[in-house]
C-alpha cells in the first residue's frame, strides 16, 4: 500500500501528530476523499493548501497524478513564488 | 515533443524582442500612462498611525468639496466572512485583502488605508483627502518580530490564535502560525558531531522598489461591467480578486495588462484596483489611481524581517550530519510570511540526515508582506550559507569542496520530503571551481565570498496559442504578462516548432475576456508553463498545416513531413511536389477549412528546481565601513536558455536585488512606529556606479519536462548574495556580520568592537 | 487661479500649453501635452525616470515646474529617434537587452544621450556615475553600461551602427 508523508505539521495536527501513513488510494484525487473521511478536515485543508510530491516529483495540483503500491508520496506546503 | 537534443535554430539565439522598439521610444503603456474619456482622479486617505482603532470617519467635508464626486470607506465594499480561496498565488484570505484595501474597524500600520476620494483633478481629490475627519484612538504598536511574539505584545487581531501548536490556544497571539519540519534524529545527530557551528542572524524589511509606482484605471458600468486597465504579475489574478473584493460575476470584468515596470512579486495582489472600482461605481466615472513613492513603500507589502537561528553539526571529515534552523519571519499587518518557503530551502541544496526546522509566521503594525523573489529562501540561505562557511573554516575545508561533499544530488532526499531529480547543484559547483573569478589571486584588505541558493521554481495553470495571419506571418498569444522579455522567449519557441526566423512571430499579450485563464507571473513559471502552453498549441498548428498540404495535394496526412517550416513530402512515393511554406498554405486556408490556429491550455507539471552559486570580491573601507564590490560572478542551472541575454538579464538583476539587500537597504522606524525613509534617497538601491559588471555564467543541465529543457530562471538569483558578501567581508575582516544590512555604520561598529582588541594583540 | 500660458520648444517643434502654478513639467507633459514617455517612479528626483533636457542640460522633469519653461527647448523620449530611424542608444539598448520591464528606460536613453553629448568618450566609471541618478531594478546596470558604451563607440565613427 503507498506510504504517505506528511511533512510540516498543518496537516499532522489532523492526524494527531502522525506523520506516516498507510493509505489506499493510488491518485491524488481518490487520497484527498480518502484523508478527509479517516480525519475529517485533513482532506480539505491537503486539497487546498498542499502540494504532493509523488516518487521525488512535485504536483501543485493534479486530480490525477498517479502512484503505486512502493510509492513515496510526501505533502509539502504549496509553494508560490515572487 | 521534446526538441532537447535538436539541432535548434531559433531558440538559444538572442532576437531582438518584439516589444523593444516601443519601449524604447516611450510608447508603451503602462498603468499610469492610460486615458480614458471622462476619466477623473482618485486618492487615498492613509493612517497617520501604526496601530489604531478607528472610532469614527466623518466624511462629509470632502464631499461637499467642489469637484468631488465620490467618497469611500469599507463599507462600499461587501463585508467578506473569515474565508480563504485559493485563487492567487498560494492561499489568499480575502477578508485580509479586503480590509488592506480598505480598514475595517483598525489602523493596523502607518500608511494603511483608511477611504478614498474621487475628484476632476488630482489637486481636488489630494485636498479633499486632508478634509476627511478620522477619530483614532492610538494603540500601542510592535514592529520588531521577536516583541510581536512576546507575552505582552499589543495584539493586532483578538480573533487570531496560533495554528500549528497543541493544545489549541485560547489567548489571541500575534503568532499566526508554527511551523515544523523534521528529518531523522536530530539530537542524536549533534551529539554525534565532531564540530558544531551556530549562529543568530537578522533581517530587515525590505521593499521590491520596482520603480513604477501601483497605477490603474477602472471603469465600472452601470449593468456591473467592469473594465480594469493595470499593471500587475496577473491580469487574471487582478480580475479575480476585484470580482471577489466587490462581489461580482468574474465574466463582467475585462482586466487589460498594461505594461509592468518591475513587480518581483510585489505586484501578485491588487491594493487600489477595488478601491478604484468602488469609485467608479459610485462617481458614475472611469477612475484613475496611482500611488506616490512614499505611498509604495508605506502602504504596500515589502517583505518579511525576521531573526533565524542556526546550528550545524559535521563530522571531522566534512560530513554534515545534523542541521538545524529557527526562523520567525514577519508578516506584516496580517499572517501570510513567506516561512514555509524559508523553512524549505535554506538546507534544500544539502543532503544531511537529521534536520530540525520550526518556523514561525508572526503580524506586526507594518505593511502585509507581499512576495519577493524568492520568497522567504533568501533569508533563511542568508543564515545557513553563513554558517556553512564558519563550519569550512573550522574544518579546514575548502567552502566549495564542503558543499561538494555534502551537495544534493540526483535521488537526494531533502528534509522537507520530496527527493530531488534532474538537479544541477554539482554542475555549479563545478562551474564555480573552474571559473577564472574562483583562482584569481587577491590583494591585501580584499576578500572573497561563496553561497549557494535553491528555489522549487513552479508550473501551474497557462493558456497559450498561435494564429496564422493570412500572409503566413504568426500571432502567438500569451496570457501572462511579461516581466521580463517572456514574449520574445515565448515567440522564439513558437518560431522553432513552426520552423520560420523569429521576426516572423509577434507575440501579444491579449485582456482576460480573449484568452483562457492564466495563472500569475510569478514563481519563475511563464517560459516554463506558458511556454510549454505555446509550444503544444504550435506543434497543433503545424498538424493542421500538414493536414491542409495534404488536402491540397490529395495525398494522406502520413505522407506529409514538416521541414524547416515548410510542408513538404515525406518521400519521393508520396509525389514530386513543391514544397509549401506557411503563406501558401494560409492562402488556401479558407478552401481547406479555414483559419489556422489554436490555443491550449495547460496545467504544467514538472518544474524543475534551480540552484546559483555566487563568487563575490568586496574591499572595505576601514574608515567609513563602506563595503565596495570589486567582481561578481552568478552562476545558476537554468536548464535551457531560450534567450541567453534575458537569462543573464534575470540573473543579473536578481543579484543586484541581492546586493542591495546585503549593503543598504531596509525599513528605517521612528520612535512612533512611522517608516523613515520612505523615498529612494534613503531607501538606497544600488546604483549603477555601485556594481561592477556582473558576470552570469549559464549552466544547462535541461528539465526533461519542459519541451526545450527549460528551468525557471528568476528567483533563484536573489539567494545567494547576502551571504556571498557576508563571507567576503568575513575574508577581508575577519569579521562575522550577523545582522542585514551589512551598512556602514554597522561594519563601522563592528571594527570598533575588535579594534580594540585587535590594538591589544 | 488663472492658468499660465507656456510657449516652449519641445522635440524640435512650438507646443502652447496652459498649467497651473504648482503643476511640474513631468506632469504637464504627461497630462497636459499627452507625451507619457518620460515616467513618474518617485517624483522627487531620485530616480530619473522623467529625465529630460532643457536647454541642454540633463534635468529631473519632476523637479521642474511647468510655468518656468517659457521659451525653453525641451527634449524628451520622444524625440530621440528621427522620424522611424532609432538612435544609435536605442538600437544598442535592444541589441544588447539593456531593458527588462522597460520603465526606467525613458530615462536612462536621455540621461545617456546627454552624456554622449558631453563626453563622447566615457570610461565604464564616467558612464557609471553619470547614470547613478537612473535607477534601474531589473537589469543590475551590466548591460546598460555595455549598450552605452557601444552607443558611444558608433556614434564616435569608430564602428558601423
Amino acid at each position: 500500500m503507498p506510504k504517505v508523508l506528511i511533512t510540516g505539521s498543518a496537516c499532522q495536527r489532523f492526524t494527531g501528530g502522525r506523520s506516516e501513513l498507510e493509505v489506499s488510494a493510488t491518485t491524488f484525487r481518490r487520497l484527498v476523499l480518502e484523508l478527509e473521511q479517516r480525519f475529517p478536515g485533513l482532506g480539505k485543508q491537503v486539497e487546498e493548501g498542499m502540494a504532493v510530491a509523488i516518487d521525488g516529483e512535485i504536483f501543485q495540483d493534479a486530480y490525477s497524478a498517479t502512484f503505486g503500491p512502493d510509492s513515496e508520496v510526501v505533502l509539502i506546503p504549496k509553494i508560490g513564488g515572487g | 515533443m521534446n526538441y532537447i537534443p535538436s539541432d535548434l535554430k531559433v531558440v538559444g539565439t538572442r532576437p531582438i524582442r518584439p516589444d523593444g522598439v516601443e519601449k524604447v521610444t516611450g510608447r508603451a503603456q503602462f498603468g499610469a500612462d492610460m486615458r480614458v474619456a471622462g476619466m477623473i482622479w482618485g486618492k487615498v486617505l492613509r493612517s497617520p498611525h501604526a496601530h489604531a482603532k478607528i472610532l469614527s470617519i466623518d466624511t462629509s467635508k470632502a464631499e461637499k468639496l467642489p469637484g468631488v464626486r465620490a467618497v469611500v470607506t469599507s463599507k462600499d465594499l461587501p463585508h467578506i466572512a473569515n474565508e480563504e480561496a485559493f485563487v492567487g498565488e498560494g492561499p489568499m484570505n480575502f477578508r485580509d485583502l479586503s480590509r488592506n484595501c480598505l480598514a475595517w474597524d483598525k489602523a493596523l500600520y502607518e500608511g494603511h488605508a483608511i477611504a478614498a476620494v474621487a475628484a476632476n483633478s488630482q489637486a481636488i481629490a489630494d485636498a479633499a483627502i486632508a478634509l476627511i475627519d478620522v477619530k483614532y484612538e492610538v494603540l500601542p504598536y510592535v514592529i520588531d518580530v521577536e516583541d510581536a511574539m512576546a507575552d505582552n505584545a499589543p495584539i493586532l487581531h483578538e480573533d487570531l490564535f496560533t495554528a500549528g501548536v497543541e493544545p489549541k490556544p485560547t489567548k489571541p497571539s500575534n503568532i499566526a502560525k508554527k511551523v515544523v519540519f523534521r528529518k531523522g534524529d536530530p539530537d542524536a545527530g549533534f551529539k554525534d558531531a565532531d564540530v558544531i557551528v551556530e549562529g543568530r542572524y537578522t533581517t530587515q524589511p525590505v521593499h521590491q522598489a520596482y520603480i513604477e509606482p501601483h497605477a490603474c484605471v477602472c471603469s465600472y458600468n452601470s449593468d456591473g461591467q467592469v473594465t480594469i486597465y493595470s499593471s500587475s504579475q496577473g491580469h487574471f489574478m487582478v480580475r479575480a480578486y476585484c470580482a471577489k473584493l466587490l462581489g461580482l460575476n468574474i465574466s463582467n470584468i475585462r482586466a487589460v495588462a498594461m505594461e509592468i515596470g518591475g513587480g518581483f512579486g510585489g505586484k501578485t495582489l491588487v491594493y487600489l484596483e477595488p478601491v478604484a472600482i468602488a469609485l467608479s461605481k459610485k462617481s458614475g466615472r472611469p477612475v484613475k489611481m496611482q500611488m506616490t513613492r512614499d505611498e509604495v513603500f508605506r502602504a504596500s507589502g515589502p517583505t518579511s524581517g525576521a531573526t533565524i537561528e542556526v546550528k550545524l553539526g559535521a563530522k571531522k571529515d566534512g560530513t554534515i550530519v545534523a542541521a538545524q534552523e529557527i526562523l520567525k519571519y514577519q508578516a506584516g499587518a496580517f499572517p501570510g510570511s513567506p516561512i514555509g518557503p524559508g523553512c524549505m530551502c535554506g538546507f534544500a541544496m544539502y543532503d544531511i540526515p537529521n534536520v530540525d526546522v520550526v518556523g514561525y509566521d508572526v503580524v506586526s503594525n507594518r505593511p502585509k508582506v507581499a512576495a519577493y523573489r524568492a520568497p522567504g529562501a533568501p533569508i533563511s540561505s542568508w543564515a545557513v550559507e553563513c554558517a556553512v562557511d564558519d563550519l569550512a573554516r573550522k574544518l579546514g575545508v575548502d567552502p566549495i569542496a564542503l558543499r561538494e561533499q555534502n551537495g544534493a544530488r540526483n535521488g537526494t532526499k531533502t528534509h522537507y520530503g520530496p527527493t530531488h531529480q534532474n538537479i544541477g547543484f554539482l554542475a555549479t559547483l563545478e562551474a564555480a571551481k573552474n571559473h577564472a573569478h574562483w583562482k584569481a589571486p587577491l590583494k591585501p584588505g580584499q576578500g572573497r565570498g561563496i553561497a549557494c541558493g535553491f528555489w522549487f521554481n513552479i508550473g501551474g495553470e497557462s493558456s497559450a496559442g498561435c494564429h496564422i495571419a493570412e500572409d503566413g506571418t504568426v500571432v502567438a498569444v500569451s496570457g501572462n504578462p511579461d516581466i521580463g522579455g517572456s514574449r520574445a522567449s515565448i515567440g522564439m519557441m513558437v518560431a522553432e516548432v513552426l520552423g520560420v526566423p523569429a521576426e516572423k512571430v509577434r507575440t501579444i499579450i491579449p485582456d482576460t475576456s480573449s484568452i483562457g485563464f492564466s495563472f500569475l507571473t510569478g514563481g519563475s513559471r511563464v517560459t516554463f508553463a506558458t511556454g510549454m502552453a505555446a509550444t503544444q498549441a504550435a506543434e497543433r498548428v503545424v498538424e493542421d498545416l500538414k493536414r491542409r498540404a495534404a488536402q491540397i495535394w490529395e495525398i494522406p496526412v502520413e505522407a506529409v513531413e514538416w521541414k524547416d517550416g515548410q510542408a513538404v513530402p515525406a518521400g519521393s512515393n508520396a509525389g514530386a511536389f513543391e514544397p509549401l511554406d506557411i503563406a501558401a498554405i494560409a492562402t488556401k486556408a479558407g478552401r481547406t477549412g479555414g483559419p489556422i490556429g489554436a490555443e491550449v491550455s495547460l496545467n504544467a507539471q514538472g518544474a524543475g528546481p534551480g540552484f546559483g552559486v555566487h563568487i563575490v570580491d568586496v574591499e572595505v573601507d576601514h574608515e567609513t565601513g563602506a563595503v565596495k564590490i570589486l567582481r561578481y560572478t552568478a552562476i545558476q542551472d537554468v536548464g535551457k536558455a531560450i534567450h541567453p541575454s534575458y537569462v543573464e538579464g534575470q540573473i543579473q538583476g536578481g543579484a543586484a536585488q541581492g546586493i542591495g539587500w546585503a549593503l543598504n537597504e531596509e525599513y528605517i522606524y521612528d520612535k512612533n512606529g512611522k517608516m523613515d525613509n520612505a523615498g529612494f534617497l534613503d531607501y538606497r538601491v544600488p546604483v549603477a556606479s555601485d556594481m561592477p559588471m556582473i558576470e552570469a555564467v549559464m549552466v544547462e543541465i535541461p528539465n526533461p519536462r519542459h519541451p526545450f529543457g527549460a528551468r525557471g530562471v528568476g528567483e533563484v538569483p536573489i539567494i545567494p548574495p547576502m551571504a556571498a558578501i557576508g563571507n567576503a567581508i568575513r575574508s577581508a575582516t575577519g569579521l562575522r556580520m550577523h545582522d542585514l544590512p551589512m551598512s556602514p555604520p554597522k561594519v563601522r561598529a563592528a571594527l570598533d568592537a575588535v579594534a580594540p582588541k585587535m590594538a591589544a594583540e | 487661479m488663472s492658468k499660465h500660458h507656456v510657449s516652449a520648444t519641445i522635440n524640435g517643434e512650438s507646443v502652447e500649453f496652459l498649467c497651473e502654478t504648482q503643476q511640474t513639467l513631468l506632469d504637464t507633459l504627461r497630462d497636459e501635452i499627452g507625451l507619457t514617455g518620460s515616467k513618474e517612479g518617485c517624483a522627487s528626483g531620485d530616480c530619473g525616470a522623467c529625465s529630460v533636457i532643457v536647454d541642454g542640460k540633463l534635468m529631473c522633469s519632476c523637479l521642474i515646474l511647468a510655468c518656468e519653461m517659457d521659451g525653453s527647448t525641451i527634449t524628451t523620449i520622444e524625440g530621440i529617434a528621427q522620424g522611424d530611424h532609432l538612435h544609435p542608444i536605442q538600437q544598442k539598448f535592444l541589441e544588447h537587452a539593456a531593458l527588462q520591464c522597460g520603465f526606467c528606460t525613458p530615462g536612462l536613453i536621455v540621461a545617456s544621450k546627454a552624456l554622449l553629448d558631453e563626453n563622447p568618450n566615457p570610461t565604464e566609471e564616467e558612464a557609471r556615475y553619470w547614470l547613478a541618478g537612473n535607477l534601474c531594478r531589473c537589469t543590475g546596470y551590466d548591460k546598460v553600461i555595455r549598450a552605452v558604451m557601444d552607443a558611444a563607440s558608433v556614434m564616435r565613427g569608430e564602428k558601423a551602427a
